[in-house]
């Protein structure tokens, strides 16, 4: 087959299913190739987390401005996505931890945000009443919490579809060429072409970059999450802790799901993970640090997304640097979720406008050139 | 009116364990689930959705429907743990209001 | 780690002859077991059963005794009692013992974790007094439990004859026993009949059932259809229609049977590659004739590889248990070859019947693939049949995405009652004839293991 549109987005991910979206509100049908099936997998299978807390500085005008957005998914999406917002917590267990966190919200302050603040062990033990004692503190945001990362994938692409998208799945993109009026993918379902590709590939986008000669330091990692039975809700917040790889969270349906970006080994010519046990102990001894009631309650599954990071753990979000027509969002290093209805529209207002009023100098994929040279 | 009996065999060693906190006599080496079932109960607990009760179906650790509190751990696999002189049994029921 | 030559999971017959097998050829193996006792799921309590219940099984299962004593005088080190919650493709092993969590591991690995009755949902399958007719048999040998007040067999498949044939012995009262294999059964069966009666014991031992069933009055219904299991919190009866009428039989207990399938739980969070099995319409692993899989150095044998029976399953544990032997560097390929050629002949022999038994007991595609919008499907989150056909049309083309989206295969029992069923319902409205859609994906722990074990994990570190 030979196919033409205006915009072909690379990735049936949130990121390349938000782009799609927001391409439509504003009238253009772009083409989205997925190589397996959409959110299949980072996008479908994270823990769900819509976390402002404790983000890298330069994230934070885009996290807030994301975080406007889920707080009426509905709008966006027409489906509520499970959202849920009972705020979000970092632990600390020493006072010298939580000078720490209160460095951070000062910093975060002094770039003219709110969103962070520090509470009393009053206050958190208020708010998570089954946590260990002996806390003193923590950072915390109330308007944080957790989305179901399935259902958002899936609200994502049916909206991105009523808006006229299309979505193929069992396109993997094999070449790409410049053209007369544009670019030629070469795939293993035919050939498509469009005058612009957005890179959405994440764990694989550094493929694609590389067939345009800008390769970027993209590692594909597999963190884990347990999940475990139900229980009787004693949980609202997400719970992390200071100093621990703790992502901690009761869901609606009454089971716990456990994070903290504990890695499996990936293989990823075979896009085969082999959760690694010996690290989810240190996970299961952190949990019944933090939450003693848990140490009978089951683990009745776990698994691993396969995702992109970058060493600087903040992503590429921009236009490409050796090709025009070429734009990046990927290497999220497994944080991306919450971000991702924002990234979408920044791409399309790239795409349509040539320009976006968020600032995603610090994104621009350049700095790895830079520190190259 | 229970729904198993036991055949009449010789030689029958019987222990004693609590179900819901009444005392009866199992038999040695019957699984948790053969006890309860033998003891005349028809159903070990309520599903955490909707409330409806549920009996041991596979009595071969595959489809977790037998699951019952023993001595004080719940969602505990009755068709595979035997029973021990002593054992506290508790049926799973109402745990569905616990949930939202 | 702690390491072995040789782990052999599963002690049904299988296991048991691959374990012996392969311990009177010098090699070190250790034998890992749910239960509590040799014998697997066919043979069980046969070392600890009491003469007169034992009498009443019959003398196929009392030729456990000889397998378990063969195994008992072997070198082959015996971990009863042990559940096994994860196995991945290096040979690393989880298992829990008097409630410690380790990691063990093995040059290699063979599963005998033999088979599981087919989970098929019908209507009302859910309510207490519903049962599987394995379960049934378990009552009966492990506990010397039967039914009381009278018992109503549905289903497919040689199991409800022995356990009807079983029950009529221990005096107990059969409401009826419902045949819902479709008619056109015994005419696909006819042309394999001359293969299976090189087999002939077995058709007709189900003949000899079935005769004194008849002649001791019990009622045999053929051909039933839309089967329902119908009462309020509890089993009340079973209605059914036959020859054009509906049909209600009062009872207390339903112990229902559709075949057996492998247990493939294990070798699928193994990650070894499976296939849909178009004749015994059930996933099974991708295995060559020695046993082994598409994973290096674990094989798979017995009913866990795909259905042959307990005899067939002796045999190609014996077959395994050699090529253990020869991977481990205890025999040459020709030693293997010499050594295997009697049990191989005997298993071709014995699943001669196989064909024949298939087809007769084929169970009706509609059952399985087509069950009414308002059967509950998966039993721990209680997602029925129609939600699931809901999600497929809103786009979610394969089992997995089914599952995230609508949490069925997510509970307790991590999808071992409902993967099946998913997969069917998938391929048939997808029209997905080769079941490419797939199953779900297993993932570790396969059995629930608690926080605190897993914190507590004995990872066996290296001292270094």
């Amino acid at each position: 087959m030979n196919a033409k549109s205006d915009v072909i987005i690379i990735g049936g991910g949130l990121m390349g299913l938000s782009t799609a979206l927001h391409l439509g509100r504003r009238g253009i049908k772009a083409v989205v190739l997925e190589k397996a099936s959409p959110g299949r997998h980072a996008s479908g299978v994270n823990a769900g987390g819509l976390r402002q807390l404790n983000r890298h500085i330069a994230e934070i005008p885009l996290t807030v401005a994301a975080a406007e957005i889920w707080k009426n998914i509905r709008e966006l999406v027409d489906d509520d996505c499970d959202v849920v917002l009972n705020g979000q917590v970092r632990v600390a267990e020493s006072d010298a931890q939580l000078q720490k966190l209160q460095a951070r919200v000062d910093a975060v302050k002094a770039q003219g945000y709110q969103h962070e603040q520090i509470i009393d062990s009053e206050t958190l033990y208020r708010l998570v009443p089954r946590l260990v004692g002996g806390c003193v503190g923590a950072l915390y945001n109330p308007d944080d919490g957790s989305a179901r990362p399935f259902h958002a994938a899936t609200a994502f692409r049916h909206k991105a579809i009523a808006l006229g998208a299309e979505i193929r799945s069992g396109v993997e993109v094999l070449a790409i060429e410049e053209s007369n009026d544009g670019w030629k993918l070469d795939t293993n379902q035919g050939v498509f072409s469009a005058a612009n590709v957005v890179n959405c590939a994440g764990a694989w986008a550094n493929c694609f970059a590389a067939m345009l000669g800008e390769s970027v330091p993209l590692t594909p990692k597999a963190p884990t999450l347990m999940v475990t039975e139900r229980l009787p809700p004693f949980l609202d917040l997400t719970v992390g802790a200071e100093g621990y790889q703790l992502s901690f969270k009761q869901m609606q349906n009454g089971t716990v799901i456990i994070g903290g970006a504990h890695l499996a080994k990936l293989d990823f010519e075979r896009e085969q993970s082999v959760i690694d046990f010996a690290t989810l102990k240190t996970s299961a001894q952190t949990v019944t640090r933090f939450f003693p009631h848990m140490a009978q309650v089951r683990i009745v599954r776990s698994w691993a997304g396969i995702e992109g990071f970058m060493p600087d753990n903040i992503p590429v979000i921009g236009k490409s640097a050796k090709a025009a027509g070429i734009f990046h969002a990927f290497g999220f290093s497994a944080h991306g979720f919450q971000l991702s209805p924002i990234v979408g529209r920044i791409l399309s207002e790239l795409i349509l406008d040539g320009k976006t009023d968020l600032p995603i100098e610090p994104f621009d994929i350049r700095r790895f050139n830079e520190s190259e040279s | 009116m229970p729904v198993f009996r036991r055949l009449e065999e010789a030689d029958i060693r019987w222990v004693e364990i609590q179900i819901d906190g009444q005392t009866t006599q199992a038999r040695e080496g019957d699984s948790v689930a053969a006890a309860l079932l033998a003891a005349g109960l028809r159903s070990c607990r309520t599903s955490p959705i909707s409330g409806a009760p549920r009996a041991p179906f596979c009595m071969m650790g595959v489809c977790y429907e037998c699951l019952v509190e023993v001595d004080g751990i719940p969602n505990r696999q009755s068709c595979q743990i035997t029973v021990q002189e002593g054992m506290q049994i508790r049926r799973q029921i109402g745990t569905a209001k616990g949930y939202r | 780690m702690e390491r072995h030559e040789l782990i052999v999971i599963g002690g049904g017959p299988s296991g048991l002859a691959a374990a012996t097998t392969a311990a009177n050829a010098g090699i070190e193996c250790l034998l890992i077991d749910e239960q509590a006792n040799p014998g697997g799921q066919i043979y069980r309590a046969v070392g600890t059963i009491p003469e007169q219940r034992a009498s009443l099984l019959g003398p196929d299962y009392n030729y456990g005794r000889k397998l378990v004593d063969q195994f008992n005088q072997s070198s082959a080190s015996y971990l009863p009692g042990t559940t096994l919650w994860n196995l991945n493709s290096q040979r690393e092993i989880g298992i829990l013992r008097d409630g410690q969590a380790s990691l063990i591991s093995a040059d290699r690995i063979i599963i005998a974790t033999g088979a599981m009755e087919r989970p098929v949902p019908f209507p009302g399958w859910t309510l207490p007094g519903v049962m599987s007719a394995g379960a049934g048999q378990i009552l009966l040998k492990s506990s010397g439990l039967v039914p009381a007040q009278g018992v109503v067999l549905a289903g497919v498949g040689p199991l409800l004859l022995l356990l009807a044939w079983q029950y009529l012995h221990a005096g107990v009262k059969i409401h009826a026993i419902l045949d819902m294999s479709p008619s056109g059964n015994i005419w696909r069966a006819l042309p394999h009949l001359p293969g299976a009666l090189l087999a002939h014991h077995y058709i007709l031992k189900g003949l000899r059932y079935q005769m004194q069933l008849k002649m001791a009055g019990v009622k045999f219904f053929s051909g039933v259809t839309e089967f329902h299991a119908v009462g309020g919190d509890l089993l009340e009866a079973v209605e059914f229609t036959h020859r054009g009428g509906r049909k209600r039989i009062d009872t207390h207990l339903l112990l229902s049977h559709f075949g057996v399938i492998p247990d493939s739980h294990l070798s699928r969070c193994a990650g070894c590659d499976h296939t849909w099995d178009a004749n015994q319409l059930c996933w099974r692993p991708v295995a060559d004739k020695w046993g082994n899989s598409s994973v290096d150095g674990i094989a798979i044998v017995g009913d866990g590889s795909g259905i042959g029976g307990a005899v067939a399953a002796r045999h190609a544990g014996r077959i395994a248990g050699f090529e253990a032997a020869r991977a481990l560097g205890r025999m040459d390929e020709k030693q293997r070859d010499d050594a295997a050629r009697e049990d191989q002949g005997w298993m071709r022999d014995d699943l001669r019947v196989r064909p024949f038994l298939e087809a007769r007991f084929h169970p009706p595609a509609e059952l399985l693939s087509a069950p009414p919008d308002e059967t509950v499907v998966c039993r721990c989150e209680e997602i029925n049949a129609g939600a699931i056909r809901t999600a497929i049309h809103a786009g979610h083309k394969d089992a997995n995405q089914v599952k995230f989206l609508t949490r069925c295969g997510m509970g307790p029992c991590q999808g071992r009652q409902c993967d099946n069923a998913v997969s069917q319902i998938v391929a048939r409205e997808l029209g997905d004839k080769k079941m490419i859609s797939g199953g779900y994906r297993i993932r570790p722990p396969i059995r629930p293991l608690t926080i605190e074990q897993l914190a507590a994990l004995d990872e066996g570190a290296d001292p270094k």
